[in-house]
């Protein structure tokens, strides 16, 4: 049949094929940048400004030290933390603080936070008093954790968990009410009781926003300990960068600082590869959910 | 070829009834809402029912009382002879939604009822049943995968694996495919169809979609809102197994236009 219409390619014959429309869609060069290259860019002009106000000589080097300097002492305070010397010894008294901390803290606060989530007592009476509680500086907590349990590591691993505690409690208590209300009533359908409901449904539901609490008190975490050694004194990171500072050796502030970080990125990935082993399900979605 | 909701069975069915309702009313007290009114329903074995009326006159709230997920505030409900008073195992659910669980594989979320249930033991004894299941609905080679990499027809085909696990003896269906497609709904409602018949399960079905429920039903039940109740029932004389080539027949036309003209009166009153 000639005089239907059809999808068939015109012919060939009747006219020079269409021009090409293919055409380059506009990206700034800065977006089309490999990501290493791009941070490595941002550093680098980092360092020349502060290279730039080394050289100019408004800073005193006691205040801003040259890169040069700061750099040379990255090296030796390296050195000494992985040759197991005293920096080492301190980097350790830190670090158990901050895993004891951190443990601490998922175990009060997941337990808190199932009883916010889960039952009407705790969201109308314990989540108002824990609102209430989080609003205060925590920071300001420290003389009295001190004064409690002394200027051992107990202080600190206190005030640690103490200031990561909260986000935690309102991660997994925001997590328990993510299920939706359709996937509740599947389960009710099916006759599971609330145990069932709550371990099958609820906790994996909410694992997303508990890990997104859980993130923000890894960092709380460290932050907790290091004030807790800054007023509470110990052997830790935080007395080895007070001594420095006190003795004006700002390199060595930065160096200690830097390396300081690293503990803390070092527990942020700790949560970061946890998530993506249990909420592997989420990626999935956020791919068919589509977008950028 | 009306009949009122508490009729006698359609032709050609065993008249014996499975659900029975009487009396049921639900208001919701806090909004003063009058949700069900004086409702009367008897659903007959192996038979298929549809509700359809519009948004908001009461039939997920009908479901729902029906599932013994909610209960009436008056009257009775009774399923094979015993009074409904709570989730039961012989009820099978499907809502709108497929709510499959997406951290769990496709043959772990259509197990997931036996499980729930009666213990992971149970569950693996069920595992042919699961396979056979998902073959029948076209899902072989789906089993490990999960649901975030399902289609919204496939991951429906899911839901009635799970909702028919257990073997249930009525299955109730809240608006199951208003999320799909046109063409996907047809295949599955045909689909729907073959399998109801096969099981010989009694159906109640929720539906917004007036040519859906006719193809689908024996009766029709059509309810009208503010307070929901049910108007009328129109028995579906149409020959079974229907197929998707019955909708445009005059039949069919006559009683999509009896319905959507009852609707629209109840609309205006
Ligand atoms: N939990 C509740 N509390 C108070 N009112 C409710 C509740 N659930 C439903 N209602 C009210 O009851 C009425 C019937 O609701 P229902 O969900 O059964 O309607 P529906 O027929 O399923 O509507 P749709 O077709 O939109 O799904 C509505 O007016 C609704 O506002
Ligand atoms: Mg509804």
């Amino acid at each position: 049949m000639s005089d239907t219409l059809n999808h068939a390619p015109a012919d060939p014959s009747s006219a020079s094929p269409p021009p090409s429309t293919v055409w380059k869609e506009k990206q700034s060069w800065l977006d089309v940048l490999p990501t290493p290259v791009a941070m490595a860019m941002l550093v680098a002009i980092f360092v020349a400004i502060w290279q730039a106000i080394h050289l100019s000589g408004l800073v005193s080097p006691i205040i801003l030290p040259s890169p040069a300097r700061t750099g040379a002492e990255l090296i030796t305070v390296g050195a000494n933390l992985l040759s197991g010397g005293f920096v080492f010894k301190a980097f350790l008294v830190t670090a158990q603080e901050v895993v004891f901390g951190f443990a601490m803290a998922i175990v009060i606060g997941v337990t808190l936070g199932i009883v916010v989530g889960e039952t009407h007592f705790g969201e109308r009476a314990v989540m108002p008093l824990i609102v209430a509680i989080d609003t205060m500086p925590k920071i300001a907590f420290a003389p009295v954790f001190v004064a409690w349990l002394g200027f051992g590591i107990a202080s600190k691993v206190a005030l640690a968990a103490f200031v990561a505690i909260f986000p935690i409690v309102v991660g997994v208590a925001a997590g328990l009410h993510a299920a939706d209300e359709n996937s509740r009533m599947m389960f009710r359908s099916i006759g599971a009781s609330r145990w069932q409901t709550l371990r099958r449904l609820k906790i994996p539901a909410g694992l997303p926003q508990f890990f997104t609490g859980l993130k923000i008190a890894a960092i709380g975490v460290v932050a907790g300990a290091i004030t807790g050694e800054f007023l509470g004194g110990g052997r830790g990171f935080g007395d080895l960068i007070r001594t420095a500072a006190s003795q004006l050796d700002t390199a060595r502030v930065f160096a200690l600082i830097f390396y300081l970080s690293l503990l803390g990125l070092a527990t942020y990935w700790c949560v970061v590869l946890a998530e993506r082993r249990m909420v592997f399900w989420r990626r999935t979605n956020a791919v068919a959910g589509g977008g950028r | 070829m009306t009949l009122s909701a508490q009729a006698t069975a359609p032709a050609g069915h065993s008249p014996r009834p499975v659900y029975q309702l009487h009396g049921v009313n639900k208001s919701y007290a806090q909004r003063n809402v009058v949700a069900l009114s004086n409702v009367n329903l008897t659903l007959h074995q192996g038979s298929f029912s549809s509700v359809i009326g519009s948004s908001g006159c009461g039939k997920s709230t009908l479901l729902k009382i029906m599932a013994g997920l909610q209960s009436p505030s008056e009257g009775s409900v009774m399923l094979d002879g015993k009074p409904v008073l709570g989730p039961r195992e012989d009820i099978g659910m499907m809502f709108q939604q497929a709510t499959l669980l997406p951290w769990l594989t496709t043959l772990e979320n259509i197990l997931l009822p036996i499980e729930i249930r009666s213990g992971r033991h149970s569950a693996r004894a069920a595992l042919d049943k699961a396979h056979t299941l998902l073959e029948l609905v076209g899902l072989k080679g789906f089993e490990a995968v999960y649901p975030g990499e399902l289609s919204g027809g496939m991951a429906q085909r899911a839901a009635i694996c799970r909702m028919l696990i257990g073997e249930p003896k009525v299955i109730l269906l809240d608006e199951p495919f208003s999320a799909l497609d046109e063409i996907n709904r047809d295949f599955m409602n045909m689909e729907l169809q073959r399998i109801c018949l096969q099981a010989n399960a009694t159906a109640f079905l929720v539906t917004h979609s007036i040519a859906e429920a006719v193809i689908l039903s024996d009766v029709v039940h059509v309810m009208s809102p503010r307070p929901g109740r049910f108007v009328e029932a129109f028995e579906i004389d149409l020959l079974r197994p229907r197929t998707l080539d019955m909708m445009t027949t005059p039949e069919f036309g006559a009683y999509v236009h009896r319905i959507r003209d009852l609707l629209g009166k109840g609309a205006l009153s």
